[in-house]
């Protein structure tokens, strides 16, 4: 894969300090990593950056992006990148959320979605579907990290971290990105009671891609929910993929996205 | 030096250990059987009320969805234990005011608690274990951000006098505040904070309150207490006097050094039995960041004492002090004189299978034949 520009660059937006992977040149692909943060060598970077500009920042408290004083709910995280898209004067900008970040960018879109063009969200959590008594999403603060791994992986074994052969810094990352999940995340447990009712205002095409293997939030429940409630959503699924398809099927990931970004604005 | 009585009222009777994951948190409470649970609160309550007889002062503390302490509301034994006794102070260590939703309740049920006491009670702030996340119902993150805040509120309902005022925080909202009684004592109960880090250490210090450790050990108890006395020292205020420093340990006096040990291993239950899983006792964002990384490099220092609790380790490191009372009053003395001295010992007197019979044997013992030499201690202002 060849890049004409691969940085790792900083940007600020209202004071709020953000490191950013900006990659690749062409139309505008923001993406919003998720709980599992932001690593700058992932294939599906590259992979995507041969179809536009990929600008990729660590939210907040995530990677080596400081704590901001004035960011700690997801609400926050949503005003502070449409606040970045405009900063930056983004247009028709197609945004790819993951997870905690697909939450983001579907909190982004209700506000407005003058500067998007397509929106794509990967296996997004956000929305409330069960009762009062059922949790949607399994608490991951509450759980084995084993058994996260069985709900989050096709193949748990990709979960696996060796702490004995990481740097200081890779572990500092884990440890603040574990903490600013717990910032975001922890009540309402992962979700906005309030934004499922509110997805119909999304006029813009959107996906939602989802691993077949999500036995953390599945397709055929949280998904179909998702899609349910933005008008014209469709969903895919990714074969051999868990929650974080990006990651375990990069190619197939991106390929879907290409194919969908390809298929430009329905109306 | 002042001796504190306290026991975390233990419900012991559990199956084995192999039957569940976890003591705390997720423990099912068909394991309780309130009718045993009854005769445990009132044997407990028995204790305290002989600890006072025999001169101790008396704290009690809280726990929440955990068999290791059946006190999840601290306040209501402390009601108890007001009308009961007459003439000890009463500490409460503490009110976990991180993870309490109104702060002004707080300050409701200490100042009534003070006042039926007439003026006995010391208040406690603790942040509360790492377990305590789920039952606490908050994040853990920003806890002590939102503590000092719980704090500030708090100070300003028990000190206002002239109506009310409102208060529209970061993380309280509350109108109208105008608590009824007021406190006993004037201006407010004498406040304690226990303290892991020296930042917390800083914060106590800069407010002149007592600073607790808890099984903290030589070295921990020692970087806690420096960092307050050189704190107070950096602020230009006077050394601050020995009433400004309590260590808690577990304690158990007998006639005979064996007898001590084996009353001191019945004492062990309470951290041998502390079988709680990973994802519990490190929530993210309760350790600082880089306590969080040295411990995914495997744990070191006292959190290894912890994960293999042997009496002679605990002894060696001043958690555990135990014997016959010269021991004991050697082994006090060894920690007073390594971490700068102190002015409370907070005494954990009673746990697990430790029966009401050795329990106040233990305490007598220790209150005719240690407690008179550790008075004769400099008390540094202690009335």
């Amino acid at each position: 894969m060849t890049n004409t520009v691969s940085r790792l660059d900083w940007l600020t937006v209202y004071g709020v300090q953000l490191e950013v992977v900006e990659r690749g040149r062409g139309r505008s692909i923001v993406v919003l990593h998720g709980e599992d943060g932001l690593d700058p060598a992932a294939p599906f970077l590259d992979l995507l950056a041969a179809h536009g500009r990929v600008v990729a920042p660590s939210h907040p408290g995530f990677g080596h992006s400081p704590d901001a004083e004035t960011i700690d709910t997801i609400d926050d995280l949503a005003y502070l990148y449409l606040d970045l898209l405009a900063g930056q004067d983004l247009r028709e900008v197609s945004l790819i959320g993951f997870s905690l970040g697909g939450w983001i960018a579907a909190e982004m879109a209700v506000k407005s979605t003058d500067r998007l063009a397509r929106l794509i969200l990967v296996a997004p959590v956000g929305i409330k579907v069960g009762n009062r008594e059922s949790r949607d999403i399994p608490d991951i603060f509450a759980l084995p990290s084993q058994e996260v791994a069985r709900l989050q992986y096709h193949d748990p074994t990709r979960a696996v971290v060796d702490y004995t052969v990481l740097s200081n810094d890779a572990l500092t990352v884990l440890a603040r990105d574990r903490e600013a999940t717990a910032l975001y995340g922890w009540e309402p447990y992962f979700h906005n009671p309030k934004l499922r009712q509110r997805l119909h205002r999304i006029n813009v095409p959107t996906l939602l891609l989802w691993g077949a293997s999500d036995r953390f939030i599945t397709h055929s429940y949280y998904g179909a929910a998702y899609r349910d409630a933005i008008p014209g959503a469709r969903l895919e699924v990714i074969e051999r993929a868990g929650h974080f398809p990006h990651r375990e099927q990069p190619a197939a990931f991106v390929k879907r996205v290409r194919k969908f970004l390809a298929e430009g604005r329905q109306t | 030096m002042r001796a504190w009585h306290f026991s975390e009222n233990a419900y012991h009777l559990l199956p084995d250990a192999k039957e569940y994951d976890s003591i705390r948190v997720t423990l099912p409470n068909r394991y309780y059987d309130p009718k045993l649970g009854a005769d445990l609160y009132h044997r407990y309550i028995d204790e305290w009320v002989i600890a006072e007889d025999l001169g101790l002062e008396l704290m009690v503390n809280e726990h929440h969805q955990t068999a290791t302490n059946l006190n999840p509301a601290g306040p209501i034994i402390m009601g108890i234990l007001a009308r009961e006794t007459k003439k000890a102070r009463l500490l409460i260590l503490g009110n976990p005011i991180a993870n309490r939703r109104e702060p002004v309740r707080v300050a409701e049920e200490m100042a009534m608690v003070d006042v039926y006491s007439r003026g006995r009670l010391e208040v406690g702030f603790v942040r509360g274990v790492p377990y305590e996340i789920s039952a606490g119902n908050h994040r853990p993150t920003k806890m002590m951000e939102r503590f000092w805040e719980a704090h500030d509120l708090i100070l300003k309902a028990w000190t206002s006098h002239d109506g009310p005022f409102n208060w529209e925080g970061k993380y309280f909202h509350h109108r109208q505040v105008n608590i009824w009684p007021r406190p006993y004592q004037q201006p407010h109960p004498p406040v304690w904070i226990t303290a892991l880090s020296p930042d917390s250490a800083r914060q106590v210090a800069e407010r002149g309150y007592v600073v607790a450790c808890f099984l903290t050990g030589f070295q921990g108890t020692k970087t806690i207490f420096e960092t307050y006395r050189t704190r107070r020292t950096e602020l230009g205020l006077p050394t601050p006097a020995l009433d400004r420093f309590a260590y808690a340990a577990l304690v158990y006096t007998g006639e005979t050094d064996a007898e001590g040990y084996a009353g001191a291993r019945k004492l062990m239950w309470y951290v041998e039995s502390n079988k709680v899983p990973l994802q519990f006792t490190n929530p993210p964002g309760y350790q600082p960041i880089a306590t969080a990384v040295n411990a995914m490099k495997g744990s070191s220092g006292i959190f290894k004492l912890f994960q293999n609790p042997t009496l002679e380790r605990f002894m060696e490191n001043g958690l555990v002090f135990a014997g016959n009372p010269d021991s004991v009053y050697r082994q006090i003395i060894k920690m007073h004189n390594h971490v700068g001295g102190f002015g409370h010992l907070l005494i954990m007197g009673q746990a697990g299978f430790l029966e009401h019979d050795e329990t106040v044997k233990g305490m007598k013992l220790f209150a005719k034949e240690v407690y008179p030499r550790l008075k004769e201690l400099d008390s540094g202002g202690i009335p």
